[in-house]
């Protein structure tokens, strides 16, 4: 405490306080001059152990020319709370500081104040420090900066933000580079990633500084009277238990995993509140208007429970939360710290949550959630690397602050973590894309957007273009949303005539179009029916009733996590760990035992059965959706060609089922069908080249890619309609590239992404090579109970995958039918 | 549920070629057989007819700063040569935006101009003025008018409001989508009740609007009208009612 400034240290005193061990070690490295990462969990003062430093070098006599400190967060509201969290003290402590806040929604006249007269401290997000660094004026504010902060950083380096972040960072040391740069981050399995990820290229890590650990959550399962149903992912059974704990506490925050599930807990909990509690939701799709009451009224602590969706995930200290309720699988234990971690913000206090499954393998996911929480275990997630679209974008991003030397930027984007890696070639690819296209044909060089001059430097064409990279910055790509008002109804000359009223929020463009006028569905907490769609969106009027006509389905958002998977194998393995288990969920696996088995850690099962007029074969990896979608693909077409004549697949989280017209356990009993062949690991080649070439799911990775290297336009609020028709469709030019140039340098970047997320083979290959030689497999005369939940999600799951032809064959068919009946 | 296709399409940014005799479309006592191209061929005069051809797209694009493939010409080209192949056209009427914008032609590459005069020099071809490309392009042959006649039918670039006479056009880039299981198929159709057919875009980078949007309010018989949806190995025709 002796070197604390003493307008820092009486204000300390004066609220009865101590700083803490972990704020005075990042004080220590920062005035030494260090880079840091700070772990500590939420509620350990965290936010001012970032800015401890800072403060203590603002407090006496500072050069108050251009910026000294850079707050980056990743949640434009987070930045704004801060700003809040941090003029507070600030002011108690009558520190000469100066804060400012620039996001995407700060008005140009105050992006230009802080341009001529910088803050001392400002507080903004990733893609706004690209934005700066972008200016030609970023020599200047930023000649004087001391200190970054970045917080959330966990959050932010899996994600291309991260990768366009470190870009920025890169660039920022070039101007500045003595600056040390703090992360603070929750808790992770491997600090040493991001203590890298920090450094420059060739430096060492940062220090490390861990704060204490929070107290250990009190965690529970729901231990219902009711049924948990076989599978699905309706928490429906639970509403009346979940709303009496909702009585039971102050206030609750209730976590699902997508959109359509908080619609639906959000209904059903108003239908059993007979004490009209006040309970509210909140999720992105949300008008922002009605996002902000909710957020206002949690933090007056006016309401009793919100329904919330990742949105509510990070972050901000929402009023007095004393219950977290997770309603569905966590799917991840480091995301299920997180969510706990919003009750209560106090660190010496244990958090509470009650997690409540929706359908029996859920059951054991959430149990082995509990353990890992208890162990305070985490999955281990990397930060993500090498990204072309994202350099691309920063290329440009260079060009627009001013002339550069490919070798100096090369040298530069090398110093970042995330391209720690990148062949030279590579990047004169990239650079290559960004200035003409780079295609073979050569027929673009006149439009090039970037032009070498004679004296070996790349400068910008077009001031225009400076224009064009500021307004389709940054790595988000939405999906095609449209905005959802209530409408005023009319009726003129005996027509109804609907005219737009205001705004309820958005909803995914393939989900309206699907709609005709009359259809009802649920959005924003009510039973809406589709009224058409006019040039500002879609319009609505309230519909009586309870049940709409059209669902709005959508899978779960997140994977199940590796970590998690391996724990819920480990459970159902040894039934020494069913204790925890309700009785109703032992009883289950005890049947499976009995009718059929329960493989062993190691070993993925494998079972045979007829049903009706076809044959079943259903695996048990435990990989997630995405992964053994992509497995399922690959072994239809694998069966098809040994003459197995499969006929459709479905993959659950945890499942796989492949039905067909010949009975492959007498395949397999015979000799002429392989398990061992079957799940070779070689079925990751050719294949799965030609099936993901021509899936849809390449098509919109690829547009995502193309948006952020700049390839083609976001498209920009109001300036969509008018511009539709000219809109290029990314799945042509997409089909164009394949067949012209397929070593293009955006088709590579679409593919890694592919690889990494829609797909998961890295995931997919791990389980090939898990489980070779541990294959077991149980020929039975009937279903299995173990099988009875993936089989129960044929019919209910909306398809996926290339097969648009076999769908509209299959519509027209249909019609045909009707057609012929009537006659 | 996942049906899932055995058959591996191949090379599917070529369009599989194939008149539809089964889906032919008659209008003002004519036959027109719609092509998976979105073209639309009348084997009585032996007359096919593309609308927005959009040529130079790419280049165009280019010259604002966007750098899509230059591969679009080429590509809209070689679909157009396998349609007139297929289908030994007399004539070829161009229903407007051949070129995507007043200044298209000028750009292009001295080979792709051998080919276009190629494929239009021993035809009678029709070049009907669109929007985009308002201005005749002298330097390609051919005539160039703002309508054209075929019969009965008048063609024209942007269907018209009120119709005295049968009418096939263009302009709007009709698309349509399938919604099954759950699961929204879109694509670009044909569009046509009993008094005019609408074409799709032919060009290879043309995007496509709804025919259940406000662009084509008044204009068709919805009670009547039927839409041709153009997938990838087959066109499939539905009544207006059941697209979204």
């Amino acid at each position: 405490m002796a070197n604390l400034h003493h307008r820092i240290a009486d204000w300390f005193s004066s609220r009865g306080w101590a700083p803490r061990p972990h704020q005075l070690a990042m004080l220590e490295q920062g005035l030494a001059g260090n880079s840091a990462l700070l772990i500590s969990p939420t509620g350990g003062g965290k936010t001012l152990a970032g800015f401890l430093t800072t403060l203590q070098e603002l407090a006496g006599p500072h050069d108050t020319d251009g910026i000294h400190t850079l707050y980056i967060s990743p949640l434009k509201a987070l930045a704004v709370d801060i700003a809040r969290n941090l003029e507070a003290p600030v002011k108690e402590m009558g520190l000469p500081v100066s804060i400012e806040t620039r996001t995407g929604d700060t008005p140009q006249s105050r992006r230009a104040r802080i341009r001529s007269r910088p803050p001392d401290i400002l507080i903004t997000t990733p893609e706004q420090v690209s934005l700066m660094v972008a200016d030609p004026a970023a020599a200047h504010l930023l000649r004087n900066l001391r200190t970054i902060i970045i917080d959330e950083l966990h959050a932010i380096v899996t994600s291309k933000r991260g990768v366009l972040l470190s870009l920025a960072l890169s660039r920022v040391r070039s101007h500045a580079p003595g600056v040390r740069v703090f992360g603070l981050s929750a808790t992770v399995a491997d600090p040493d990633a991001l203590r890298a990820w920090l450094a420059p290229t060739g430096a060492p890590p940062v220090a490390l500084i861990t704060g204490a650990p929070g107290a250990s959550p009190d965690l529970h399962i729901l231990q219902s009277e009711e049924r948990v149903p076989w599978s699905g992912h309706s928490s429906r059974y639970a509403v009346k238990d979940i709303y009496e704990a909702v009585k039971r506490h102050r206030m609750s925050l209730i976590f699902v995993n997508t959109r359509s599930q908080a619609e639906l807990l959000f209904r059903e909990l108003w239908e059993v509140n007979d004490d009209t509690l006040p309970i509210a939701l909140h999720h992105g799709s949300l008008d922002v208007g009605q996002r902000c009451k909710v957020e206002a009224a949690m933090a007056a602590n006016t309401l009793k429970a919100v329904v919330a969706t990742s949105t509510l995930d990070l972050g901000i200290d929402w009023g007095d939360v004393d219950l977290v309720v997770q309603v569905g699988a966590p799917k991840g234990s480091s995301r299920m710290l997180q969510r706990i971690g919003r009750a209560n913000h106090r660190l010496d206090e244990a958090s509470k949550a009650l997690l409540v499954p929706s359908n029996r393998f859920e059951v054991l996911e959430c149990e082995a959630a509990v353990e890992a929480v208890r162990e305070n275990a985490q999955d281990t997630e990397y930060p993500m690397v090498l990204k072309l679209d994202v350099l691309a974008q920063h290329i440009m991003g260079r060009a627009v602050a001013g002339p550069f030397a490919a070798d100096h930027l090369y040298a530069e984007v090398k110093g970042a973590f995330t391209f720690r890696n990148l062949p030279r070639e590579l990047f004169d690819q990239t650079l290559d894309y960004v200035a003409t296209g780079g295609y073979a044909l050569k027929s673009y060089e006149r439009y090039a957007k970037l032009r070498r001059e004679p004296n070996g430097l790349w400068r910008l064409s077009h001031p225009r273009l400076a224009q064009q990279y500021r307004l389709n910055i940054g790595t988000i790509v939405e999906e095609e949303m449209i905005k959802v008002r209530i409408a005023r109804i009319r009726t003129v000359m005996g027509k109804r005539v609907a005219t737009g009223g205001f705004v309820l929020g958005e909803l995914e463009e393939w989900f309206i179009a699907q709609l005709s006028v009359g259809d009802t569905y649920l959005f924003a907490g009510q039973v809406l029916r589709h009224e058409g769609i006019d040039e500002f969106g879609a319009l609505a009027t309230r519909a009586p009733g309870r049940d709409p006509k059209v669902p709005s389905y959508q899978g779960g958002k997140f994977p199940l996590s590796t970590f998690l998977a391996s724990r819920v194998r480990r459970i159902l393995s040894d039934p020494s760990r069913w204790g925890g288990l309700p009785s109703q969920v032992r009883d289950w696996l005890s049947t499976q035992r009995w009718a059929s088995v329960l493989p062993s850690e190691s070993q993925m099962l494998v079972e045979t059965f007829p049903r009706a007029d076809k044959f079943y074969m259903v695996c048990y990896p435990f990989e997630g959706r995405l992964a053994q979608q992509t497995l399922g693909m690959l072994l239809t077409r694998r069966l098809e060609r040994w003459g197995a004549r499969p006929l459709g697949f479905v993959a659950s989280e945890y499942a796989l089922v492949v039905w067909g017209v010949r009975d492959m356990g007498a395949m397999i009993a015979g000799g002429r069908l392989s398990l061992a062949r079957l799940f070779d690991e070689d079925m990751l080649g050719d294949d799965l080249e030609a099936w993901l070439a021509e899936s849809n799911l390449m098509k919109r990775t690829f547009r995502n890619v193309a948006i952020i290297a700049g390839l083609i336009e976001r498209r920009l609020p109001g300036k969509e309609k008018t511009t539709r028709q000219m809109t290029v469709n990314t799945d042509l030019i997409y089909d164009a590239l394949r067949s012209h140039q397929p070593d293009h340098v955006l088709l590579r970047a679409a593919w890694d992404d592919a690889a990494e997320g829609l797909i998961d083979i890295h995931r997919l290959g791990a389980l090939l090579k898990r489980i070779k030689n541990q294959i077991l497999h149980r020929d039975l005369e009937r279903v299995s109970p173990l099988a009875v939940p993936v089989l129960l999600e044929i019919g209910r799951e909306s398809i996926q995958g290339s097969a648009d032809d076999a769908l509209l064959a299959e519509a027209a068919e249909q019609l045909m039918d009707e057609a012929q009946r009537l006659v | 549920m996942m049906p899932f296709s055995p058959k591996l399409p191949s090379n599917s940014w070529m369009r599989p070629s194939g008149l539809s005799k089964l889906h032919a479309i008659s209008l003002a006592g004519l036959s027109f057989q719609p092509h998976l191209s979105g073209a639309l061929y009348a084997p009585d005069l032996a007359a096919l007819l593309v609308a927005d051809l959009h040529l130079e797209q790419g280049s165009a694009l280019a010259r604002r700063g966007i750098s899509v493939p230059p591969f679009d010409t080429g590509l809209t080209l070689a679909a157009l040569e396998a349609v007139v192949e297929e289908t030994q056209p007399a004539s070829i009427y161009l229903l407007g935006d051949s070129f995507h914008d007043a200044k298209g032609h000028s750009f292009l590459d001295e080979s792709i101009a051998v080919r276009l005069s190629r494929l239009f020099s021993p035809r009678e071809t029709i070049w009907i003025t669109g929007n985009h490309d308002p201005e005749p392009k002298q330097n390609l042959g051919g005539t160039h008018v703002g309508q054209a006649r075929l019969g009965p039918i008048t063609l024209r670039h942007i269907p018209s409001g009120k119709l005295s006479t049968p009418e096939i056009a263009g302009h709007l880039h009709p698309g349509a989508g399938i919604v099954q299981r759950g699961h929204l198929v879109r694509g670009k159709c044909f569009v046509a009740d009993t008094r005019r057919i609408i074409l799709p875009a032919f060009g290879a980078y043309t995007g496509a609007i709804s025919v259940r949007g406000r662009a084509f309010d008044g204009l068709l018989e919805t009670e009547r009208a039927s839409v041709y949806l153009l997938a990838r190995e087959k066109m499939y025709r539905f009544p207006y009612g059941r697209v979204s």
